[in-house]
Order: C-alpha cells, then sequence, then structure tokens
C-alpha cells in the first residue's frame, strides 16, 4: 500500500518537475524578446514555415471536417425536422472548436514534429554548442523565432481553415441537400457573432504557442544520438496533442461558461 | 610548464576543477595551464574527460567545483553578455565539425561575423570567402550546403569558421578524427598555420599521438578525470610515465585497464 503511494506520489513530483522545467524553458527564451539583438529574418522563415507551407493539408482537413459536419448534423436533425439548424452548427462548430482544433493538431504532427527533429539534431551534433562559442543565444537564435511564429501564424492558418470549412459545409448542403445558396449563407451569417469567431483566433494562438514550445522543448533536451532525436519527436507531438485537448476544454471554459 | 609561462598570468587557468554526470565523476580536481601563444595539447583515451574540460573551459558545461580562468578573469559564474564577449575572443572546431546544414558554407563561416557582432552580409561574406581560401578552399564551395562536402572539406569549412574571427584562443576538439593519415596532415598544417598567423594560443584535445606531436608545444595526458603528466612535446618520448608510455605506445598491458566482460 505504503509502495503504491509512494509510486503515485513520485510520478506526481516528476510531472510537477517537468512542468516547471517547461516553464522555465518558455519564460527565459520570451525574456529574450525584450532586447536585441532580433532575429525578424529567422521569425518571418518560421512563419512561412509553420503558415504557408501548413496550408494544404490544414485546407484538405478543414474542407472535410466541414463537408462531414454539414452531412452528421444533416441526417440528425432531420429527425426532429430542424435541417435549417445544418448552416448554424457548420459555422459554429467550425469557428469556435474543430478550426482551431484540427489547424493545432495537423501543425503538430507536421510542424512540431520537425522542430523538435530538427533542434534535436543539432543539440546531438553540438550544433547548438557551436551556436554559444559563436556569441549567439540559442534560445534567443532557435526558440523565441519559433514561439513568436507559432503564436501569430495559427490565427492566421486558423482563418483560412474557417473559411474553408464553411464552405465544405456549403457544397454538402446546397449540392447534396438542396439548400438555398442564398438562405444557407444568410443562415451562416445570421447567428454568427464576432466573440465565436474570436475565441476560435485565441484558441488558435495557443495551441499554435504550445506546438511550438513542445517541439523545442523536447528537441533542445534531446540527448543520445538518433533514438534520442526520435523520442522527441514522438514526445513533441504526443505532449502538444493533449495539451491542445486539454487547453482547448479550459478557454472554452474560460470564455462560454456561464 | 616552461618558466617564463609561470611568471606571468596564463592566458588559461583550470584549477581543482570537478564534473560529474549522476555518479559518475568526469573530472576529479584538474589544473592546466595555458600561457599566451602557446599550443597545448591534452591527450588521453576515449572517456577520460577531454571534450568535457574544453566545455568547461569554454562555459557550456558548468563544474561543481574549482575555478577556470581566461586572461585571469573566473568564468565559471559568469552571466549571458559577460560570457558573450569572452566567448568573442575565441574559436572552436568541434569534434563533428558541427556546421549549420540549414546555411550555405560561406553564412557558416560568417555565422559569428553576423549574428554574434552583427556584421553586414556583404562584408561577412567576403572575410569568409578569405578565411576558406586560407584554409583551400575556394569561393565555389561557399555557395555549397555541408552535406555536399566530405568529411575534410567539412573540417576545413569549420577550421575557416573557428578562425573567421580572428580569435586570441582557439579550441580543437579532435579535429583529426575520422579523416585519413594524408586529411590529417593536412589539417594538422592548417592549425599550425593558422595558429602561426593569427598569433592565437590555442588548445586542442585529441587521441590521435601523430597530431599531438605536430601541432603541440606542450602535451598534458588526462586519465580518469586527472592530470597524470604534461611536458613539451618533445619530453614526451622520455616521460617516463606509466600512463603516457602505455598511451603513445599504444598497448593493451599497463596501467591503464579497459574494462570488457566475457561473452
Amino acid at each position: 500500500m505504503l509502495k503504491a503511494l509512494a509510486s503515485i506520489g513520485a510520478a506526481f513530483l516528476g510531472f510537477l518537475a517537468v512542468t516547471g522545467r517547461i516553464v522555465i524553458f518558455a519564460l527565459t527564451a520570451l525574456a529574450t524578446a525584450f532586447s536585441p539583438p532580433f532575429y525578424l529574418r529567422v521569425i518571418l522563415r518560421q512563419m512561412l514555415e509553420i503558415g504557408y507551407f501548413s496550408l494544404p493539408v490544414v485546407g484538405l482537413t478543414a474542407i472535410f471536417t466541414g463537408m462531414v459536419l454539414a452531412l452528421q448534423s444533416y441526417t440528425g436533425f432531420s429527425r426532429f425536422a430542424a435541417e435549417g439548424a445544418v448552416a448554424t452548427v457548420v459555422v459554429l462548430s467550425v469557428t469556435r472548436e474543430l478550426g482551431p482544433v484540427i489547424a493545432g493538431l495537423m501543425v503538430a504532427g507536421r510542424v512540431g514534429a520537425a522542430m523538435a527533429a530538427e533542434i534535436g539534431t543539432m543539440r546531438v551534433t553540438d550544433q547548438i554548442d557551436a551556436l554559444t562559442t559563436l556569441s549567439t543565444d540559442p534560445l534567443r537564435y532557435l526558440v523565441l523565432p519559433r514561439l513568436l511564429a507559432g503564436l501569430v501564424t495559427l490565427p492566421l492558418l486558423v482563418v483560412v481553415a474557417d473559411i474553408i470549412g464553411v464552405f465544405g459545409g456549403y457544397l454538402v448542403g446546397v449540392y447534396k441537400f438542396g439548400f438555398n445558396p442564398e438562405a444557407y449563407l444568410a443562415r451562416t451569417e445570421q447567428y454568427l457573432e464576432t466573440n465565436d469567431v474570436v475565441s476560435g483566433l485565441v484558441k488558435a494562438a495557443a495551441f499554435g504557442f504550445i506546438v511550438a514550445l513542445m517541439g523545442c522543448y523536447h528537441g533542445y533536451n534531446s540527448r543520445g544520438g538518433a533514438q534520442g532525436v526520435g523520442q522527441a519527436t514522438t514526445y513533441a507531438v504526443v505532449s502538444a496533442s493533449i495539451l491542445i485537448l486539454v487547453f482547448d476544454y479550459g478557454i472554452t471554459q474560460a470564455l462560454f461558461a456561464r | 610548464m616552461s618558466g617564463a609561462a609561470s611568471a606571468v598570468t596564463p592566458k588559461i587557468s583550470v584549477r581543482g576543477v570537478r564534473k560529474s554526470f549522476g555518479r559518475n565523476r568526469v573530472l576529479d580536481g584538474i589544473d592546466i595551464a595555458c600561457a599566451a601563444g602557446e599550443s597545448l595539447v591534452v591527450i588521453g583515451g576515449s572517456g577520460t574527460g577531454k571534450s568535457v574540460l574544453v566545455k568547461c573551459i569554454l562555459g557550456l558545461l558548468h563544474p561543481e567545483e574549482g575555478s577556470v580562468a581566461i586572461d585571469g578573469v573566473e568564468t565559471v559564474r559568469l552571466r549571458r553578455r559577460p560570457r558573450e564577449r569572452l566567448l568573442q575572443k575565441c574559436g572552436v572546431l568541434f569534434q563533428g565539425s558541427a556546421l549549420f546544414d540549414s546555411l550555405l558554407v560561406w553564412e557558416n563561416v560568417a555565422f559569428g561575423l553576423i549574428q554574434g557582432r552583427g556584421m553586414e552580409r556583404l562584408p561577412a561574406k567576403e572575410i569568409a570567402l578569405a578565411k576558406l581560401g586560407a584554409v583551400g578552399l575556394g569561393p565555389e564551395v561557399g555557395e555549397l550546403r555541408p552535406a555536399e562536402l566530405s568529411g575534410g572539406m567539412q573540417k576545413r569549412v569549420a577550421l575557416a569558421r573557428a578562425i573567421a574571427a580572428d580569435p586570441e584562443i582557439i579550441f580543437f576538439d579532435e579535429p583529426t578524427t575520422g579523416l585519413d593519415p594524408i586529411m590529417a596532415d593536412i589539417i594538422n598544417d592548417l592549425i599550425l598555420k593558422c595558429v602561426r598567423d593569427l598569433g592565437a594560443t590555442a588548445v586542442s584535445i585529441t587521441h590521435d599521438m601523430v597530431s599531438a606531436r605536430k601541432i603541440g608545444d606542450r602535451i598534458a595526458m588526462i586519465h580518469k578525470g586527472r592530470i597524470v603528466w604534461h611536458g613539451s612535446a618533445a619530453e614526451i618520448d622520455r616521460s617516463g610515465n606509466p600512463f603516457v608510455e602505455q598511451f603513445i605506445n599504444g598497448r593493451a598491458e599497463g596501467p591503464i585497464r579497459m574494462e570488457i566482460r566475457a561473452l
């Protein structure tokens, strides 16, 4: 009994220690933003990497998500003769929830993994030590640009995902179920509030930061050659995905729970 | 150590440095000094603490005990900005070259000038191409990626990067490991030339005795985290030290024991 309690306690202390290390890592990296030098070119390159190059995968998942949502809500609502709510359900679900979550998870798989692998390889091949000896702070040069790019770019990506997702619902609604196009668009607009879109963008900013932070933290602390880098990549994707879902609940609770 | 070197403040001074990783004590009270303009080579087997010693001097690792001073300035608990200023005096050639594979060769060489010192790209590129020339590489190599180069060329690029900012101290971590004997000799010659041209102090770590004899004014041997012998390069063959004799003659028998388990 005592042994079981001790192992639960040890696991909890381990969890707290890792959380503390991640928070200190993030704060130390963010603190470098308040003094020069600023690596704007590196930030722009990371924004391109996270945003522009993720557009195809996020666009594809968004359009099918919107289409499936329209399909599911139509078949469900038709039982209560409430088919007219399909457009509203699609737009609210996509902007509030599915747009940021799907985009966050896709970017975690594509960009978070790549960040962990790149920084992890730099760690195990002494490139991070080389940066330090060349009078360049690795947190300022490698980590901060990725954190800022994640924070700024994912909301932009989610704006695009929202539009494509709603368009997917529109395609199914109009061409499969025969909704009047103008009526569908009017319904889409009717119940949509600024807060719905803004809350989705707030979530997107948080998710972008989480994805970049997990990628950078696990890559930066990877050890032991190729196996260590592989492990860092796995940890980055898994931890970012879990945290996205946890924070999704937390932010929704904070913004919408009355 | 020569009498002249001990009379003045050493360029690098390491006293009583201890460093452990978990229960494994890697450096166990290291004492060593290097005079300005001198080329010190630290020899020793794999896993004896050579790379850890250099990382402690550079501040990449923090020793638990002891003192490291460069130009008489204590560096162990130095804050980030003063450490960055101190590192501007230093150039490092890493064992695996540690070139940034996302950048072109010339950008690698000019990295410390552009990012570390805020120099404009154009003059930095000119310096980078001149340094590449100094290690026998043409300007066309500057436009390649590190992955497109052979191991020997990568070492030369890493050497060009180490000397790009005309450092006062250059550290060479296993500069000839993994190279064929001819390329190793070319690298040794380049190291000698670069150190002489710059008038720099050099600290090298290696287990390649040909390299150690060629580039070192003074040689120190490390074993189990301690310096077991040091003296001039010319004295090493008559050191009378059993550790040194076993090491330079490459004998399996002697005081240095490798733990081998039965199959």
